[in-house]
């Protein structure tokens, strides 16, 4: 590794993008219990709320068990030492979300578009930046466009005020090299007091692997999930992350044992299916689509009788983007009709 | 009724010229200025389809129809093609002047106007100086929510509209919360639910994508399956009148208390292409409004003379 001694923040997902395999079902006392637990293992960052992040709520991604507000009121009175992130999609959440989660208390708020659409972040990154907030550019599915073209967007968030940008592999598609090439040119290029972020899903079992190369490029920032809850295959799994950083004598400042034990006996015995690399999720990675389409289009697999990893690869076809869960049943539909003609 | 209801444009942007085209097609709206503020293309074109242009704003158009001392010069409409932050002037500089605003910014200082479903019980309710064409996904969606609204009580309607990223201008970026919270409270005000939600998603793929919008309405009873299914098709039938590009993706799908519709919108490809029906549904309801009210107010001038 090129700079073995770097610190890196782990931030973890499993109670965010670990609402999508949980259907945003996740109970407060659950997210309480996981959240104290990441929280004593020195876990230094949490994301909370909707699995669509703030202002998720909705017939399209699925109604959670509980209010965003909710959530982040009962998680931030629950942590001793970590901070609490919430996502924001601009588009889905607005300015009014973000002001609620910082009155929550959150110390971190993501701005996260499309990897070509920047531009729709500037107003909510700079009041969240007014406010006073880490605030963070978060550029999804970033394996659809060239390295110099993610720049150019990174540029844009770095312009609008974040301090920090992340390269998001939604799909779960990149191999290390196109984590390298991404990662080290936003490096090369973006402000030196701009922290770079790499968030991985583990779709092609590239989880762990491609993290490190975000870090032998430059990242600082690392998300994971405990037991790797989060869409499709997962997040990258943390306690695992977190374990192999602690070989390579990268400080992180986590307690490896106690994380396993939260992965091990609160997130894992909490899924409703095993979150693993199922034909489905491979699917999804081999052909870059979006992560959280996996049970959309298992549920419209079963309506329509069509084998969801077709749905899926139609979807990836057709160059969707995060957020267009509403088209899985009109594709679900075409196959379905497709198959009887 | 014969093309005499006189309108000037605002803007002669993309937007404003879109809809120039569709009104120099009308039987009803006579497009007779394009107002700019300096030199651009859109004012060469306007000059060149045989338009009066003014680069002096609304106070050029104000001092030129001074000018002009007979009646048959009068302007009836102005469509307000500019921005939100300068359509509060321009709309009381001519409301003084008797001109009907039409309102395509996201200024929204006058009632909501999603012409099929509420232009006529505005009309009913008496004189309008200025109408607000909500948003685009509003003149997309609203329609349906209150296709459903109208046979029963929806407690929640939520509108998920996807356009493509080359159809999104920078206004709309800039300030896309506005969207968000325009189409929300246009649903619950216009579309007749108890709560709006709407969500926006903006895709990049090449070729563009058509906009695409899904209609998610939650009734409070079982819904009636026919009735609803027949108060969507009627409704689709009312907005395919201006927006002949506007057509069903796939039938209603009824999910216990959920209805939901998914519709594209192509646009006519007047000036702008045809994937962003987006902008082209905007310019059709501004038109179709303005036609309306014509239609409305207004006695024809031959019947005037007996």
């Amino acid at each position: 590794m090129s700079n073995p001694t770097a610190n890196v923040t782990l931030h973890d997902m499993s109670l965010r993008d670990g609402m999508h395999p949980k259907r945003h079902q996740i109970s407060i006392e659950q997210m309480v219990s996981i959240a104290k637990g990441l929280d004593d293992a020195g876990v230094p960052l949490i994301e909370v709320t909707h699995g669509d992040g703030l202002g998720g709520a909705s017939v399209n991604y699925g109604f959670p068990a509980h209010s965003d507000e909710d959530y982040l009121n009962a998680v931030v009175g629950t942590v001793k030492q970590a901070k609490i992130s919430a996502l924001l999609i601009p588009g889905i959440g607005t300015v009014d979300h973000l002001k609620m989660a910082a009155d929550c208390g959150v110390s971190t708020i993501r701005v996260a578009t499309h990897c070509t659409e920047a531009n729709v972040s500037r107003q909510h990154i700079a009041e969240s930046r007014k406010m006073g907030l880490d605030t963070v550019g978060f550029l999804m599915m970033a394996h659809m466009i060239e390295p110099e073209l993610l720049l150019e967007q990174a540029l844009l968030m770095e312009s609008y005020g974040a301090n920090c940008i992340y390269c998001t592999d939604s799909a779960g598609y990149m191999l290390p090299p196109d984590v390298t090439a991404r990662i080290g040119l936003l490096r090369k290029e973006l402000s030196p007091n701009t922290e770079i972020g790499f968030h991985g899903h583990h779709n092609m079992a590239m989880g762990v692997g491609n993290s490190l190369a975000a870090i032998e490029a430059g990242a600082s920032r690392i998300d994971g999930s405990a037991a790797g809850l989060g869409a499709g295959a997962g997040n990258t799994p943390l306690e695992v992350m977190a374990a192999v950083l602690d070989r390579m004598n990268i400080p992180t400042g986590i307690d490896i044992f106690k994380l396993m034990d939260v992965a091990e006996e609160l997130v894992t015995p909490m899924m409703d299916d095993p979150v693993r690399l199922s034909r489905d999720a491979l699917v999804l990675g081999y052909a870059g689509c979006y992560s959280s389409f996996l049970l959309f289009a298992e549920r419209a697999s079963v309506k329509y009788g069509v084998p969801a990893h077709k749905i899926l690869l139609e979807m990836a076809n057709r160059k969707t983007v995060g957020g267009q869960e509403d088209l899985i049943d009109d594709v679900a539909l075409e196959l379905a009709r497709q198959q009887k003609g | 009724m014969s093309k005499k209801f006189r309108a000037a444009i605002i803007g002669p942007g993309n937007i404003g010229t879109d809809l120039l085209m569709k009104c120099l097609r009308s039987d009803i709206i006579e497009p007779v200025w394009m107002v700019g503020i300096d030199e651009s293309p859109g004012i060469q074109r306007a000059r060149d389809w045989g338009l009066q242009v003014t680069t002096g704003g609304v106070d050029g158009l104000i001092d030129a129809l001074g000018n002009e001392a007979s009646e048959d010069k009068t302007v009836h409409f102005a469509f307000d093609a500019t921005s939100a932050y300068v359509h509060a002037e321009n709309s009381r500089k001519l409301n003084a002047l008797g001109i009907v605003m039409i309102d395509l910014t996201p200024a929204a200082i006058g009632p909501y106007c999603i012409p099929p479903v509420n232009l006529g019980s505005l009309m009913a309710n008496g004189p309008i100086d200025n109408v607000n064409m909500v948003t685009c996904g509003g003149q997309a969606t609203i329609p349906l929510v209150h296709a459903v609204s109208r046979v029963q009580s929806v407690d929640y309607a939520e509108i998920v509209a996807t356009v493509a990223s080359p159809s999104v201008g920078m206004g709309t970026r800039d300030n896309i919360d506005e969207f968000t919270r325009t189409t929300s409270s246009a649903i619950v005000d216009i579309g007749g639910a108890k709560e709006g939600k709407a969500i926006i998603i903006i895709n990049p793929a090449e070729p563009p994508i058509i906009m695409r919008d899904t209609i998610h309405c939650l009734t409070k009873d079982s819904p009636d399956q026919a009735k609803i299914t027949a108060s969507i098709h009627s409704m689709i039938a009312d907005v395919q009148t201006y927006v002949p590009g506007y057509r069903m993706a796939n039938p209603p799908v009824f999910d216990g208390n959920r209805v939901t519709v998914s519709v594209e919108v192509e646009g006519k490809g007047d000036f702008l292409p045809n994937y962003a029906g987006n902008l082209d549904i905007m310019t059709a309801a501004g038109l179709r409004t303005a036609e309306m009210m014509a239609a409305h107010w207004y006695k024809a001038p031959e019947e005037t003379a007996q």
